[in-house]
């Protein structure tokens, strides 16, 4: 009898376990249609608030009836530390908290590594229309390199709808709207930067080598690839490597391509591809530069002397954010790089805010657009705070020629004329959606081509084509 | 009194029931489902483009058909059996010796619990984290090229990476590592299960301890052997973390080190279900035809 008292009692605690499993996910389920109903009763009264809360924007904080949650997706902590720092009215709480007014800000970063961003951002917005009120994406950030992705869908939504003119935009640069208008020509993200990129070049090799390491010297050296290829021999019989790795230049040819990556469902590689190609494969057997990834350890030695590299190519955040400025004894933190425009001109990422689409804090997204990408001061701000270039023509123009301005990294030149200049020049009309993945995958491919293992460049191309149709089933070549 | 007695068996078996239902429940839910949508899968176009949907639509056997006639599954099969072999050959052998070691008790090794804890130790480091250490110790920069270096065996950094050999010798030594504490564990279980009245009898006919080992310890530990051989081949099927931390996801140099589960994880980036649910099916039934070869070869099956 006792027995069967016990196991009686056990098999009913397994089977209550299970129901209670059951339970739990059941119970979130019941609740959510009530959730939704809510938000949806909410939602139209929202939009009704919302033009009245946009005038109340410019002192005040959000409207009250607005969510009370502002979800941000994004990869690193750069626009995190440009809104803690110049964002009127952000506190900070932790590392993933804020506050702005009485809505918390939640900071949902997801580093882009093996396209985990992509992945979770995706993963999230297909869920938008379902979500809670709260858990919504608000707003999420977006790289040139894939921004089409996200732009041409319904998941994003207009500036226009948030209130924003075009007369407010009308100082950025155009290439910033170009990448972020979808096919209908409709704008849907603003960025706050300008990613014009020029070369950086290490000031006390320069010395070293051309005996001088003014711009003008060193721009005679790397006008064009043949003179660059010419002067990379140069440089390392001095000991130097021209570039710390093959895909550093790789930006400065892919992006004055003549075609785009993908036309008519089939893989195009521009001569200017091919072109890094057979310049890289050559300065590899050379030994002037190295088939390491970009952000690795050997990628970024180069930042300290005994790196002994020569160049780097980059924007105004390369330099300033990534280039370790802040350690002592880098080549930046000691005013060590110089400045010039390199071969050809290029732009290097960039990013861009966009409002999702079901946000229930429209105004302050909008609010946070506005401050960020068309509040003169704000962004000047962050141009002598954080040497970033704005995405704001004529004030960067106006600040190219003030000498008061000087960038500590670069030895305290002004380097905004240089971006200013190349900023007009930005052509994107070859963008495509598949952008990234070409670009990784055509790396990936050709550091074996590169190193030795594939033996011809058809080889590696073949490579190339079979990694870029696993990740696109739709294309062909 | 008799009738009483019948009705308790019954619902003793009842009670075995419900006690299975737990298994029962989570093998549907975990494994048969997921088994049956797998293969339900494989007969469609499903994917993302971006953020849109593309599909489902049914194609029939076309996933299949693109899988084996562009001849990548037999490179990714090959590389996959080339790294598990060059790991599995030094992992047998060395867990046989020290296991054959550890169970000896004429040795009278000294510190045994304290080696069985070291060997068994890698086992219980997360494999991407063994392969990120394994991809700093042996990057260009890394100390093992400065060490080399320095000894002066090296003139300039050796590329580990971006040499094929080295790269998938790095693979299977990380295997290696990992897995042969594990099986020395599993075949001192094994060992120390045969009587030692057989080793007496063969002491007491002369034998050498190479031929103990030989003709008692081998023949005796066949079935756990087999068990080692088909857990080990299965995992080999599997290997994915550590060529994946390695290699940064590309299976480069070439693709050489590129196995089948890094090939499906590659149909992730699109969701492309219909590709990877083939693949899978692919993989199924490589596996069980392994499995059976195994089975067969060391002639399990006629044992009982």
């Amino acid at each position: 009898m006792k027995k069967k008292v016990i196991s009686a009692l056990l098999s009913v605690a397994m089977v209550a376990t299970l129901l209670v499993g059951c339970g739990q996910s059941a119970a979130p389920a019941e609740e959510a249609p009530a959730a939704t109903e809510e938000t949806a009763e909410e939602a139209p009264a929202a939009e009704e608030e919302a033009p009245a809360a946009e005038e109340a924007t410019e002192e005040a904080a959000p409207a009250a009836e607005e969510g009370k949650v502002l979800n941000i997706r994004c990869w690193n902590e750069e626009f995190k530390s440009r809104l803690t720092d110049h964002y009127p009215g952000y506190e900070e709480v932790d590392a993933t908290h804020g506050k702005i007014g009485d809505v918390d800000v939640v900071w949902n970063i997801t580093p882009s590594d093996d396209n985990a961003y992509q992945n979770a951002l995706d993963a999230a917005l297909l869920e938008q229309e379902t979500a809670a009120a709260d858990d919504k994406i608000d707003l999420f950030l977006v790289e040139a390199d894939y921004a089409l992705k996200y732009v041409d869908t319904d998941y994003t939504m207009a500036v226009k709808d948030l209130g924003i003119t075009d007369d407010e935009l009308s100082k950025q640069y155009q290439y910033t709207k170009d990448i972020v208008t979808d096919s209908n020509g409709v704008l849907k993200g603003v960025s706050w930067q300008g990613c014009p990129a020029i070369l950086f070049y290490n000031r006390e090799a320069a010395k070293e080598i051309f005996g001088s390491d003014d711009a003008e010297t060193v721009q005679a050296k790397v006008a064009d690839w043949d003179t660059f290829t010419a002067t990379a021999e140069e440089v390392k019989a001095a000991g130097y490597n021209m570039t710390a790795t093959v895909n550093d230049t790789y930006r400065v040819y892919s992006n004055n391509v003549s075609t785009p990556w993908v036309v008519d469902g089939k893989i195009v590689v521009d001569d200017n591809l091919k072109a890094w190609v057979d310049n890289s494969k050559k300065m590899v057997d050379a030994k002037q530069t190295t088939t390491e990834e970009l952000w690795s350890d050997a990628w970024s030695a180069g930042f300290y002397p005994e790196g002994k590299v020569f160049c780097y190519f980059g924007p105004a955040w390369l330099i300033n954010f990534c280039m370790a400025a802040d350690v002592d004894g880098s080549i930046a933190n000691q005013g060590g790089w110089g400045a010039t425009v390199g071969p050809q001109g290029f732009y290097w990422g960039g990013t861009w805010i966009c409002g999702a689409t079901g946000t229930d804090n429209p105004s302050l997204v909008a609010d946070i657009m506005r401050q960020m990408t068309c509040n003169e001061e704000l962004m000047i701000d962050i141009v002598k705070a954080d040497d970033d270039f704005v995405n704001n023509q004529p004030a960067m123009e106006k600040m190219a020629s003030d000498a008061s301005y000087q960038s500590k990294v670069l030895g305290g030149i002004n380097p905004l004329g240089l971006y200013a200049e190349g900023a007009k020049k930005i052509d994107l009309s070859n963008l495509s959606p598949y952008d990234q993945g070409c670009n990784e995958e055509f790396q990936n491919a050709m550091k074996n081509y590169f190193d030795g293992n594939a033996k011809t460049y058809e080889e590696a191309l073949e490579m190339f084509y079979k990694a870029v149709e696993e990740k696109y089933p739709e294309l062909s070549h | 009194m008799a009738e009483k007695k019948k009705s308790k068996t019954v619902s003793y078996n009842k009670w075995g029931y419900i006690f299975l239902i737990p298994f029962i429940v989570v093998f549907t839910v975990f494994q048969l489902i997921p088994l049956i949508t797998t293969i339900y899968n494989s007969f469609f176009e499903n994917y993302m483009s971006g953020l849109k949907q593309i599909g489902p639509n049914f194609v029939g056997l076309e996933n299949f058909k693109t899988i084996i006639q562009n001849g990548d599954l037999i490179t990714y099969a090959s590389n996959t059996a080339i790294m598990w072999v060059m790991g599995f050959v030094p992992q047998i052998i060395v867990s046989l010796v020290l296991a054959a070691w550890f169970s000896d008790h004429t040795l009278k090794l000294k510190c045994q619990r304290f080696f069985k804890t070291v060997i068994y130790l890698p086992n219980l480091i997360m494999a991407s984290a063994f392969a990120m250490l394994f991809f700093t110790l042996f990057s260009v920069n890394g100390p093992v090229n400065s060490v080399l270096i320095q000894m002066g065996i090296l003139k300039e950094p050796f590329v580990f990476l971006g040499n094929i050999t080295a790269a998938r010798t790095l693979v299977a030594f990380m295997n290696f590592v990992m897995w042969f504490g594990n099986t020395t564990i599993l075949l001192m279980a094994g060992m120390m299960g045969i009587d030692t009245s057989l080793y007496e009898a063969a002491e007491v006919d002369g034998a050498t301890s190479t031929q103990r080992f030989f003709k008692i310890t081998l023949p005796l530990l066949r079935p756990i052997l087999v068990y080692v051989m088909i857990t080990s081949l299965i995992g080999g099927i599997q290997m994915f973390d550590v060529p994946q931390i390695l290699t940064n996801a590309t299976g480069d140099p070439m693709r050489k080190t590129l196995t089948l589960i890094m090939y499906l994880n590659k149909h992730l980036f699109s969701k492309n279900y219909g590709l990877g649910g083939a693949l899978s099916v692919v993989l199924l039934v490589i596996t069980a035809i392994l499995s059976v070869v195994v089975f067969k070869v060391m002639g399990y099956d006629k044992e009982d």
